[in-house]
């Protein structure tokens, strides 16, 4: 297999597109394998905690998707989705106050696929797509599989600032960039927690729409609020100018993958062509089941005691935080999954990373959010999945290896802020779903 | 007769992912050549199922911590059980990269200049003066690594003094010992050594010449990004010297049935040690299975006539 001329292992090496170049082995990604034994306390993953989802309420729906539409369950299906489901769905949308028909709705493999779609409908290489600082990891890594340029915009603990996008777009129209869309998530942002206020949601809609900018609302946390509801969507005021991605991810659970696009009919057309380009059509059986779940099912009763489980674990993670870490500032989530910790501006949370592997407690570096290279001092921080008790010991760990990085950092005065690093796909490849 | 074999791989360590690779690769080559092969990451039910099921012999395809400090192979001497790879105080020796530059330099094998600094050191003694006598000792580049781990976690090469606390602090992060090496420029390989019961051969010399300059973690573990060359552009009797000397390396640190030793070749041809592994990568981009096909062997065959010899 092997002569003197050398061998790399990859016949293939010189045969892959340019935009697989960054896809390479990643030391992040090799520590978070550590994250999924049980001795670990992982603050890594946005794994939602399905174990609060009664068993007997999807055993009755998969009964019922057997005896009732076995068949059609284990048939393809239109590429548009399950008319039934959609229906359902935008009873799920009104909650937010959405109205829209069944026809503008799209099924997808879990949003994530709808946001694929998307980007591929709009996006060619170089073009700009706009995303809040900090944003969705893997909305980042799909953005650069379709070689977007992405452009950061300011947020505060409101989120985007509307004053800051108006200074970008001018900047980037000025310098005769394309700008394809805004990509914002407005509730209880992954990876920050905050929610944007509906004042400045109309404000940003009203940016947008005189610039001439689709806005992508991603809205996988927004029935997920603990103690009162975000701002409606921004889809409720906005129909021609928003693409809305919705999922039954964290509302009931993940592993369907089912979620939808809610788009602008000229914008659905094409959606519709394309989702049946990439899978034909969204799997049968899952939206057989969930449409019986929502069917049967208090799926509202459910949606309460999940954000009933989450606001314990956000209250110990925010108790556990004033406790342990009292001199550090961090996001106080009304809703979602996230609390976002600010480190002291010369701490590089991925360099930390082993230190923190070594004491047991996983956490996502800063650098992840980012695609250029922001992010160093700050850390995701995930309180969906592990008990209370496991999320107060996990901060605890987290202390120790912060305090131990300050001693160190101390001792070899590297004490200077932190400059940002060049953008690397490590940073970005970092999947998410995949953390336990 | 077949063998029942338990190969442990993952565990908790900061190679990990690598170690599930290794692991996984291994067992596939263990059964196409018709062994029983049950993998498990090693956790606390790990004891009590050698006790109960007995396998025949114990494969740690571990990497990192516990399964290559020794740990696990002491317990495995406790419990009686036969495994593949270096006894619990070989795995210690060569474990620890200072102690093993020391065992391989008192055999003769030369290695290059370093200082060996644990944390309290720096602690009692101050940083800045510490770093400053380095920078006076040591001339050209220098490799700064933590003491103990693989995978080139934790390691930087520095061409200047500047980066040396940062480099510091990012060894430290991994481990409580830091290394600091003259760094070497030259030829970059690796000898496997393999011993199935006839005394250990040298298998031939893998050269590595990673695409970006850098055998970092990314060029170890991406296909492509390393080219290798077997058998490795240098003279034979470069080959040779550094053929002798990883047999020596091999048997100075007291290793047993497998084994890589890392060298670099400086520009006159004198190979330096730089580190030898007990139970090296098996991963589809490892260096020892490039190195056991170039020698003629089938990987997995090699794989079953360790495992056999381990048994005895």
């Amino acid at each position: 297999m092997s002569d003197t001329r050398g061998t790399n292992l990859d016949p293939w090496y010189d045969s892959y597109a340019a935009r697989a170049a960054g896809l390479a082995a990643s030391e992040v990604r090799a520590l978070f394998a550590v994250a999924s034994r049980p001795e670990v306390v992982s603050l890594a993953g946005g794994m939602p905690y399905v174990s609060a989802l009664p068993r007997d309420l999807v055993q009755g729906a998969l009964d019922r998707v057997l005896s009732e539409h076995g068949p059609q369950a284990m048939q393809y299906g239109s590429g548009q989705g399950l008319p039934r489901l959609r229906e359902q769905i935008l009873e799920v949308m009104a909650l937010e106050g959405i109205r829209a028909g069944v026809d503008d709705l799209v099924v997808t493999t879990g949003s994530q696929h709808g946001l694929e779609l998307i980007t591929k409908l709009f996006i060619d290489p170089g073009d700009v797509v706009l995303a809040e600082a900090p944003t969705y990891v893997t909305a980042l890594v799909v953005f650069k599989s379709f070689e977007a340029d992405v452009q950061h915009v300011m947020t505060d603990e409101h989120g985007l600032v509307p004053e800051a996008l108006r200074e970008r777009i001018a900047e980037l129209k000025a310098a005769g960039r394309r700008i394809k869309f805004l990509y914002t998530i407005p509730s209880f942002s992954n990876p920050s927690g905050v929610t944007i206020p509906w004042e400045r949601r109309t404000e940003i809609l009203q940016i947008c729409r005189t610039e001439g900018i689709l806005v992508l609302e991603d809205d996988p946390y927004g029935l997920l609020w603990f103690d009162a509801p975000p701002p409606h969507a921004m889809r409720s005021v906005e129909e021609d100018g928003v693409v809305f991605l919705g999922t039954f991810s964290k509302t009931l659970a993940p592993g369907f993958r089912v979620g939808w696009v809610l788009a602008p009919h000229a914008i659905r057309e094409k959606l519709i062509l394309a989702n049946e380009a990439a899978i034909l059509s969204p799997s049968s059986f899952a939206q057989y089941t969930i449409s019986e779940y929502l069917s049967s099912a208090d799926w509202r009763g459910q949606i309460d005691t999940f954000r009933g489980v989450y606001r314990e674990r956000r209250d110990a993670m925010l108790a556990a935080l004033d406790d342990y870490l009292p001199d550090l500032s961090w996001t106080t989530p009304n809703g979602g999954f996230y609390v976002w910790l600010t480190l002291p501006e010369f701490l590089d949370s991925k360099a930390m990373l082993p230190r923190a592997v070594k004491e047991l407690v996983a956490y996502t570096p800063g650098t992840a959010f980012y695609a250029d290279g922001s992010g160093r001092s700050r850390i995701r921080l995930s309180f969906c999945y592990p008990t209370p008790a496991f999320i107060r010991e996990g901060i605890r760990r987290l202390s120790v290896v912060i305090n131990g990085e300050l001693d160190l950092l101390g001792e070899f005065g590297q004490t200077s802020p932190l400059p940002a690093v060049r953008s690397t796909t490590e940073a970005v490849f970092v999947p998410p779903t995949s953390l336990t | 007769m077949s063998l029942d074999i338990l190969v442990l791989a993952g565990g908790i360590s900061h190679e990990r992912d690598i170690s599930l690779r290794s692991g996984r690769r291994l067992a596939d080559g263990l059964l196409a050549h018709g062994a029983t092969v049950t993998i498990r990451d090693p956790d606390a039910t790990l004891l009590g199922y050698i006790r109960e099921h007995r396998p025949d012999v114990v494969w740690p395809a571990l990497h990192g911590a516990s399964g290559e400090d020794g740990a696990l192979r002491g317990l495995l001497d406790f419990l009686g059980v036969p495994y593949v790879g270096a006894s619990a105080d070989a795995a210690r020796l060569a474990w620890d990269k200072p102690t093993a530059k020391t065992v391989a330099s008192r055999a003769g094998v030369p290695t290059p200049a370093s200082i060996t600094l644990p944390r309290e050191a720096f602690r009692e003694l101050g940083a800045i003066g510490i770093l400053e006598e380095i920078s006076d000792e040591f001339a050209g580049p220098l490799v700064v690594k933590p003491a103990q781990g693989g995978s080139s976690q934790g390691v930087t090469i520095l061409e200047d003094r500047a980066g040396l606390p940062r480099a510091m602090v990012d060894a430290y992060t991994y481990w409580d010992v830091v290394l600091i090496e003259q760094r070497i420029s030259g030829t970059e390989i690796s000898i496997g050594v393999l011993d199935t019961g006839d005394g250990p051969v040298a298998l031939p010399a893998v050269e590595i010449e990673p695409v970006h300059g850098v055998y970092s973690y990314e060029a170890r573990y991406t296909a492509g990004e390393t080219h290798f060359y077997t058998p490795a552009r240098i003279s034979d009797e470069v080959a040779a010297r550094a053929a002798g000397h990883a047999l020596e390396a091999h048997q100075a640190l007291g290793l047993r049935h497998l084994s890589r030793v890392d060298f670099i070749i400086d520009g006159a041809g004198t190979p330096f040690f730089l580190e030898a592994n007990v139970m090296p990568g098996l991963t589809e981009t490892s260096v020892y299975p490039i190195a056991l096909e170039a020698a003629g062997y089938d990987v997995g065959l090699a794989y079953a006539a360790l495992a056999s010899a381990a048994r005895g």
